[in-house]
């Protein structure tokens, strides 16, 4: 297992989400986040901020161009 | 709210030969579920919503001139979303206000963190003794989450293109890793790089948020 500082321990996060870390990085990620309450409360919050981006309202196309395209794709599918 | 990355399109040999077909059904269905990724990637290369907008239109317009040339190497959305990030650094390049891409290489090389380096003691977190980690409020109510909506939007605005087309596909849209990476013909640690960057800077804008709503001055 790995031992990381805290400052570390923070740019690893990521990797760590995303299930890139060798396994000894991955035991001492978890090690760390099991007994350091600052790392354990911003990781929370690294999760949270992804939530939060995931929660944003969706952009849409006004409804001009898209019929715009619509009857670009019915005129060009035609010719 | 979905994501595109999911979604209940059909596998991309029916959606082909659907477009080729003239099923407007289809397009009209694949126009409804990416539009709304596009115009957020679109709009990490171009200065107004017009712009963006007339990217993602130009976008499609290409999809239906080439459909029938498609030789499906990659996927549809790989595909489509590709011809998008083209129009829009070609189009971004035009106006000017975005620099051309190849200037913001230097945003996704490692060892140059916004977040390293501010005295930090072990077991302290990475926030450090003179800046604590606190918890953050469960956002109760529509006032607040409207609140942070806003700054997630300010925040995604303020990162450089490439941290914010990367956390925009997979934070925001869904996109997978492996997409993105095909999309933007980026390596995956590059993309991680790019994806730890930009969650980073937005953690700590809404982390100063936070602080501001919790603890009155
Ligand atoms: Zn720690």
């Amino acid at each position: 297992m790995k031992r990381f500082t805290c400052d570390e321990l923070a740019e690893l996060l990521t990797a760590y989400l995303e299930d890139a870390l060798d396994q000894p990085s991955r035991a001492g990620v978890r090690a760390h986040l099991s007994c350091c309450e600052g790392c354990e409360r911003y990781f929370d919050q690294f999760r949270a901020t992804i939530n939060v981006l995931g929660d944003q309202p969706p952009e849409k196309l006004s409804a001009d161009v898209r019929d715009r395209l619509m009857s670009a794709f019915r005129e060009r599918r035609r010719s | 709210m979905g994501s595109f990355a999911g979604g209940a399109l059909p596998p991309d040999d029916v959606v082909v030969s659907a477009l080729r077909a003239g099923d407007e059904a289809m397009f009209a269905a694949l126009l409804d579920t990416w539009s709304r990724g596009m115009l957020r990637v679109a709009r990490s290369y171009v200065s107004t919503d017009h712009s963006a907008e007339e990217v993602v239109q130009d976008t499609w317009l290409a999809v239906i001139d080439g459909i029938d040339a498609f030789e499906q190497r990659s996927s549809v959305k790989t595909w489509v979303f590709r011809i998008l990030v083209n129009t829009a650094k070609k189009r971004g390049v035009r106006e000017s206000r975005t620099l051309p891409w190849s200037t913001f290489e230097q945003d996704g090389e490692p060892g140059q963190g916004s977040f390293r380096g501010r005295g930090r003691g072990p077991g302290q977190g990475p926030g450090g003794p003179a800046d604590p980690v606190a918890a953050w409020p469960t956002p109760e109510g529509e006032a607040l989450a409207g609140e942070v909506r806003a700054l997630i939007a300010e925040a995604l605005a303020r990162l450089p293109p490439r941290q914010r087309v990367v956390i925009s596909l997979r934070d925001v849209e869904g996109c997978t890793s492996d997409e993105v990476c095909e999309i933007l013909e980026i390596s995956p640690a590059n993309q991680r790089v790019l994806l730890h960057r930009a969650r980073t800077a937005v953690r700590g804008l809404l982390a100063s948020y936070y602080e501001s709503v919790t603890q009155p001055e």
